[in-house]
C-alpha cells in the first residue's frame, strides 16, 4: 500500500495527522507533511485508509 | 406555505426551526435555491456545488461573508476583517501570519485553562437544578473564557465582549447611536493593545505585537481588527457547536451511555457532532457570471455556502441523515473548504472536546426539560441559544 498526499489540495484541516500520527505530521502552519516514503509500514494500513477517508479536501489517495 | 426553493429567508425563525428538513428537501428536488431577498441570494445544497464554489476564488469573492441588505463593495482584496474577508493574493499573506498561533501544537497550550474554565462553570451549577440552561449557563461562557485567556485579558471581560459581538452581529453596519466611545469595541481594543505594549506578555496579543508582515510590524488598527475577528468568529460559532452537541445528547440516551462507557470515543464523536450540527454557513459575492448546478449566478449576487447542508449530502456520506456517533469515514466540511478553512478549527475542536467531556463527567445523565423552550439562533451561525435541561444524575466528585 502507498499513500499519495497532494499538497496543492491540503488546507490544513488536520484530520490525517490526528488519525495517523505515525504517517503524517503538521508543519508550523498546520499543513500536512507525509512522514514516510514508499510503502506504508506493516500495521499502519488501517490508519492510512482512515486518513484518506476523512480528508475533507480529497487530498490523500491510497494505492494498493 | 411559501416555497423555500424560490423564496427562502435564512434569518427567519421558521427557517431556523426546520433548517435540516429544508436542506434535505431542496437537495433532493432543486438543488440550488434562490431568493430575491437581500438583493438576490443563492443557496446551493449539494456537497459538489458547495465545494466547487468554496474552491473557486476566480468567480467568487469573500468581500462579503455575511448576507445582509448591505453588500460590501470595493473592499477586495483585503476586506473589512482580513483574512476571512480577503481574496487572493492578499489573503495568503494575512492568513500565514496567523496560522502558527492556531496550529495544533499552539492550541494545546490552552487546553488546561479551557478545562479549568469548564470546571469552574460546572461548579457554579453544582448547587443549581435540577433544571439548568445548558446554553445560557454553560456553553455560552466556554469560548468567551478561553478567548480571554488566549488574548491575555481578564476572564471577567467576557461579558463585555459578548455585548460587543451581539451589537455587531445583530445590527451589522448599524449606528451605535448614543453609545459613549468608552463603551465601544474599538475603545476596548485600543486599551488592551496599549496595555500589552506597556506590559509585554506571552499571549496572542503579544504575538501580534511582535509579528511582522513584509518586514513591518503591524499597526494598532491591524492588531485590533484581527482581535475583533477572533472575538466575532470564535465565540458564537463554538458556543453553537457545543450547545448542539448537548442538545443531541439530551435526547439520545444511547449516545450518552456510549460516551460514559467509552470516553475515548469523544474525538470521533466530536467529528460527527461537527458534521451533523455544523454551525457555520459562510457567504460569497459573485465576481463574474458563472453557472452552478444549472443556475446562472449573476455578478454581485450573494451566495450562501451551506456547509451544514453539504454535510448531509447522501452522495458523500453514508446514512447522511443519521447521526452515527462512531462514524469512521467522515469528510465533513464544518470548517469550510478551500483557502478559507476555519483558522480556529483546532481551537474549536479542543473547546468542544473539553467542554463535552467535563459536562459528561459532571452530568452523565440529563434530558431536555422542555423541548418547546429550546430556541435556535437564526442566520448564518446555527445553534441552541436557550437549552433547558434536567439533570438526572450527577457524577462522582
Amino acid at each position: 500500500m502507498k499513500i499519495i498526499l497532494d499538497n496543492s489540495k491540503c488546507e490544513g484541516h488536520g484530520r490525517c495527522y490526528a488519525l495517523a500520527p505515525e504517517l503524517f505530521d503538521a508543519d508550523d502552519e498546520g499543513y500536512s507533511v507525509l512522514k514516510i516514503t514508499g510503502e506504508v509500514p506493516a500495521g499502519s494500513e488501517e490508519h492510512a485508509t482512515l486518513a484518506s477517508a476523512n480528508c475533507p479536501e480529497f487530498a490523500i489517495t491510497i494505492e494498493d | 406555505m411559501q416555497d423555500w426553493a424560490t423564496d427562502f429567508d435564512h434569518t427567519h425563525p421558521d427557517y431556523a426551526a426546520q433548517a435540516t428538513e429544508i436542506w434535505d428537501d431542496l437537495r433532493a428536488r432543486c438543488p440550488v435555491a434562490h431568493s430575491d431577498r437581500f438583493g438576490g441570494v443563492w443557496l446551493p445544497t449539494r456537497h459538489e456545488d458547495v465545494a466547487a464554489i468554496a474552491h473557486d476564488t476566480e468567480h467568487f469573492s469573500s468581500e462579503g461573508v455575511i448576507v445582509s441588505p448591505w453588500k460590501p463593495e470595493g473592499l477586495a482584496p483585503a476586506g473589512y476583517a482580513p483574512p476571512i474577508t480577503s481574496d487572493p493574493p492578499f489573503h495568503a499573506i494575512a492568513r500565514r501570519l496567523l496560522l502558527p498561533a492556531f496550529s495544533p501544537a499552539s492550541i494545546a497550550r490552552w487546553e488546561a485553562s479551557a478545562r479549568q474554565s469548564c470546571q469552574e462553570l460546572i461548579a457554579e451549577l453544582a448547587g443549581a437544578g435540577p433544571v439548568v440552561d445548558a446554553a445560557a449557563e454553560y456553553t455560552q461562557h466556554v469560548p468567551v473564557r478561553v478567548i480571554a485567556d488566549m488574548l491575555g485579558v481578564p476572564r471577567s471581560d467576557g461579558d463585555k465582549f459578548r455585548g460587543f459581538i451581539h451589537r455587531i452581529l445583530e445590527n451589522p453596519g448599524g449606528s451605535v447611536g448614543n453609545l459613549a466611545y468608552e463603551d465601544t469595541l474599538d475603545y476596548y481594543l485600543r486599551q488592551v493593545v496599549a496595555d500589552h505594549r506597556q506590559n509585554p506578555r506571552d499571549d496572542l496579543i503579544g504575538f501580534l505585537i511582535e509579528a511582522e508582515m513584509d518586514g513591518q510590524k503591524l499597526t494598532d488598527d491591524h492588531i485590533g481588527g484581527t482581535v475583533a475577528l477572533l472575538l466575532i468568529a470564535g465565540i458564537d460559532t463554538t458556543w453553537s457547536a457545543i450547545g448542539a452537541s448537548l442538545w443531541h445528547l439530551a435526547q439520545t440516551p444511547s449516545d450518552r451511555a456510549r460516551l460514559v462507557a467509552d470516553p475515548g470515543l469523544l474525538p470521533v464523536a466530536v467529528e460527527e457532532f461537527l458534521r451533523f450540527y455544523a454551525p457555520v454557513t459562510m457567504a460569497r459575492i459573485v465576481k463574474e457570471e458563472v453557472e452552478v448546478g444549472g443556475c446562472t449566478f449573476k455578478e454581485r449576487d450573494w451566495v450562501l455556502l451551506s456547509f451544514p447542508s453539504a454535510n448531509r449530502d447522501p452522495e458523500v456520506f453514508e446514512d447522511a441523515d443519521r447521526f452515527v456517533i462512531d462514524r469512521v469515514r467522515n469528510r465533513h466540511s464544518a470548517f469550510g473548504l478551500g483557502i478559507h478553512r476555519c483558522l480556529g478549527s483546532n481551537l474549536a475542536r479542543m473547546e468542544m472536546t473539553v467542554a463535552i467531556d467535563e459536562w459528561m463527567k459532571a452530568f452523565p445523565d440529563f434530558e431536555l426539560a422542555d423541548a418547546g423552550a429550546v430556541r435556535w439562533s437564526t442566520g448564518q451561525v446555527r445553534g441552541p441559544r436557550q437549552l433547558p435541561v434536567r439533570i438526572l444524575q450527577r457524577g462522582a466528585e
